[in-house]
């Protein structure tokens, strides 16, 4: 069954195609159930995939097919086909899994949206570039994907157009984006140089992974670094991360599915294909743990601060996709794999469960005019609250495994600088427990805000609604996963579980298989009590009525570290000041000037020549007379003197 | 009694060269035209003088066409000076200037 992959690709793209062509006549909501069921069909045949992947033995679960050569140049071949391995179609299994979700969730919420049907197009057009994303059986068939899914974001980033700040934060997460993946082309282009094979690992000399002993250790470093960059952008992590809270105007579905389940780990995931380079340059490696523990840790301390719901889920994916990030950078890909897996379901679910609260409270997103929504939205309230819990890190929900394996391989590690990585992801833990309390108890504890005018005398709001059951159903099957999903990779079982899966991809050891029992427990115990200090923490401080605290909500944090406004001067101004110099200046000077001057040149040459045409008929001819004997002239002094 | 051709030839630069000078001197049209056609005659006596020098036919076959683009050219010519003439009432070459720069 193992060949039906294709299907995963074709089944998203006729959905697109079937929307593209007749979404407006199908209407609301048959144009969403189509989009529904094209990706729900994609997930039936990545559960076929996955039996048919599972029966193979472990060292043979290795499946490229190939359909057809997308373009052969010179020394360079790309096939179209696909990669199906343990990580693929672990990625696919969530990845349209949870797309199916969101698709039903969105026939509830986007249903008194005008562009009803256009959405679905957007949506399913992503779900197939995240499937080719994932797939691909080489690097350039991987990146299509990744602009799919980049420019797809775009849309539905803007997706309310209409409104400026949609539309500008669409350009910067476009434009961010692409600063990225000016990193993964010049990394493919040096892999390309030096091995001349652009697949994984089929093809002429075993792909890429085939020769890596022909990336010397620079340029390993350098191909580490340029991938990591690329991460950065997609993966929203230091320097580039500003593009993603700004990406919180698209549509909430959009919010849980692009911008925290699925798209957003796509830089982890490629980090993970790319590990046999990764484990050439432990510099790298290095590089990618700071970057990762760095964000998580920023991201981690913005969020305590942010009012919107939405932005303090936004942050919070930058923060635990730092977790990823730190975790590949430690080695330990099946942590990072693993910790991807959990976050979608569990943040899928909290971005659905702000959206059923957003709904509710007619598009009210501010944290501090929400409160008491339990007695008004139970199944929101309780699937939210596992969702918090899960992130959290309470045990025995998923995220308290996820986040315990991704720190406990970091500690493991020899060196010196990863036990510092390791105290900030614990800080990061306490931070994450924090904000998510803060969160929780001001939007359903306390006492009803929402019947008040507002701070800025916004109209008070009626109270809210419970969600229909397409909003319902995929919080559930959500919360469900969140609260069950660490099974799949229990710290004490080592067979069957998603370890011993995975661990034909991942070259070299896990660190953790270094612990002792006593070590892991007492590290599982500290996880626990950061994750409980950071809920007390946050319950002392906000159960109150009182709701506005500035001490506890600084601009920095507010501001986000300044990191927009550094930009914007160190980046953003000169830029402008430079391209008004290029306007004013180099164009109407220079460009103009030498445009202009040249016409310039033609009228006073023109205005002189003119009085040469007298329009009398002698004048031509004594011209004519006069030419010829110069001509005859010249021809007999060549024969005279020649 | 022959002549040798340098007399022809002579005699064609003389015609050619009134022809010139005429063109450049006279302002009526008609006698321009006329100067025109004195150029051309030169130009067919050079062609048969040196077609019998160098009993070449190639030189009198010429001739012929130049006849045959001369007689249309002047029956274009003679049909434009008529008509100028009927609209302005003048055959000076000068008054028609309206192509002046």
């Amino acid at each position: 069954m193992v060949h039906l992959a294709y299907l995963m690709l074709l089944l998203p793209l006729a959905g697109f195609a079937v929307l593209v062509v007749g979404g407006r006549r199908l209407g609301n909501p048959l144009a969403g159930w189509v989009g529904t069921v094209a990706v729900g069909g994609a997930f039936v045949i990545a559960c076929l995939v996955l039996a048919g992947l599972i029966q193979l033995p472990a060292d043979h679960r290795v499946v490229v097919h190939q359909y057809f050569t997308w373009f052969s140049a010179g020394g360079l071949s790309v096939p179209v086909g696909t990669l199906v391995d343990p990580l693929s179609m672990t990625m696919c299994m969530f990845v349209t899994g949870v797309s199916a979700l969101i698709h039903l969730y969105s026939i509830g919420y986007m249903k008194s949206d005008r562009d009803y049907s256009k959405f679905f197009i957007y949506l399913n057009l992503f779900v197939f570039s995240m499937v080719l994303l994932v797939l691909a059986n080489n690097l350039l068939l991987t990146f299509v994907g990744w602009e799919g899914v980049g420019v797809c974001s775009y849309f539905l980033v803007a997706f309310w157009f209409e409104r400026e700040t949609a539309a500008s934060a669409g350009k910067k997460a476009f434009i961010y984006n692409r600063i990225g993946d000016a990193g993964f082309l010049i990394a493919i282009f040096l892999i390309f140089e030096k091995t001349g094979t652009l697949q994984y690992e089929s093809g002429p000399g075993g792909g890429i992974f085939g020769m890596l002993s022909h990336l010397g250790g620079g340029t390993a470093t350098a191909v580490v670094l340029l991938l990591l960059f690329a991460a950065t952008g997609k993966s929203a992590q230091i320097p580039l991360f500003n593009w993603l809270p700004d990406a919180m105007e698209g549509p909430t579905p959009v919010s849980a599915l692009i911008h925290a389940a699925t798209m957003v780990t796509a830089g982890v995931y490629l980090l993970c294909r790319m590990n046999p380079v990764l484990h050439l340059t432990a510099h790298g490696m290095e590089v990618i743990a700071i970057i990762g523990a760095a964000t998580a840790f920023v991201a981690a301390t913005i969020a305590c601060a942010q009012q919107d719901i939405k932005k303090v889920l936004a942050f919070s994916t930058v923060s635990q996709i730092g977790y990823m990030v730190l975790a590949v950078g430690s080695g330990a890909y099946v942590a990072a794999i693993f910790l991807m897996v959990m976050h979608a379901f569990f943040k899928g679910l909290l971005f659905l469960g702000a959206g059923s609260v957003i709904h509710g409270l007619e598009d009210e997103q501010d944290l501090k005019r929400m409160g008491a929504l339990r007695r008004y939205m139970k199944w929101t309230t309780v699937t939210f609250t596992i969702g918090f819990l899960a992130i959290a890190g309470i045990p025995p929900l998923s995220g308290f495994w996820a986040k315990g394996d991704v720190l406990e391989n970091v500690f493991a590690h020899s060196m010196v600088l990863y036990k510092v990585l390791w105290a900030i992801g614990l800080l990061t833990a306490v931070l994450t427990a924090y904000y998510m309390s803060r969160l929780e108890i001001l939007a359903f504890g306390g006492e009803p805000r929402f019947d008040k005018v507002g701070p800025q005398g916004q109209p008070a709001l009626p109270a809210p609604h419970e969600s229909p059951w397409v909003m319902r159903l995929p919080l559930v099957v959500l919360a469900f996963f969140a609260f069950f999903g660490g099974v799949l990779n229990l710290p004490w079982v080592h067979t069957h579980d998603l370890e011993s899966w995975l661990a034909p991809v991942f070259s070299g050891t896990l660190y953790d298989n270094t612990l002792s029992d006593a070590s892991l427990w007492a590290l599982a115990v500290t996880d626990i009590a950061a994750a409980l200090i950071g809920v007390i923490v946050a319950y002392n401080l906000w159960r109150g009525a009182q709701v506005d605290k500035p001490a506890l909500e600084p601009a920095f944090l507010q501001r986000v570290w300044y990191w927009d406004d550094f930009y914007d001067t160190v980046i953003g101004r000169p830029s402008e000041r430079f391209a008004t110099f290029c306007a004013w200046v180099v164009d109407v000077r220079i460009i103009d000037g030498a445009v202009n001057g040249a016409a310039h040149l033609v009228k006073v040459t023109g205005t002189a020549a003119r009085r040469l045409q007298t329009g009398y008929a002698r004048n031509y001819a004594l011209g004519i007379a006069v030419g010829l004997a110069l001509l005859i002239a010249f021809m007999l002094s060549r024969t005279w003197w020649g | 009694m022959s002549l040798s051709g340098a007399w022809y030839l002579g005699l064609a630069a003389i015609v050619f060269t009134i022809g010139a000078v005429g063109l450049l001197v006279r302002r009526n049209v008609l006698i321009m035209f006329m100067c025109i056609e004195l150029m051309l005659n030169a130009a067919n006596l050079t062609f048969v003088t040196f077609s019998r020098m160098l009993n070449d036919i190639g030189g009198q076959a010429l001739v012929f066409f130049v006849l045959v683009v001369a007689a249309a050219e002047v029956v274009v010519g003679l049909g434009i000076v008529v008509t100028n003439y009927r609209r302005r009432a003048t055959t000076v070459a000068d008054d028609l200037d309206s192509l002046k720069g």
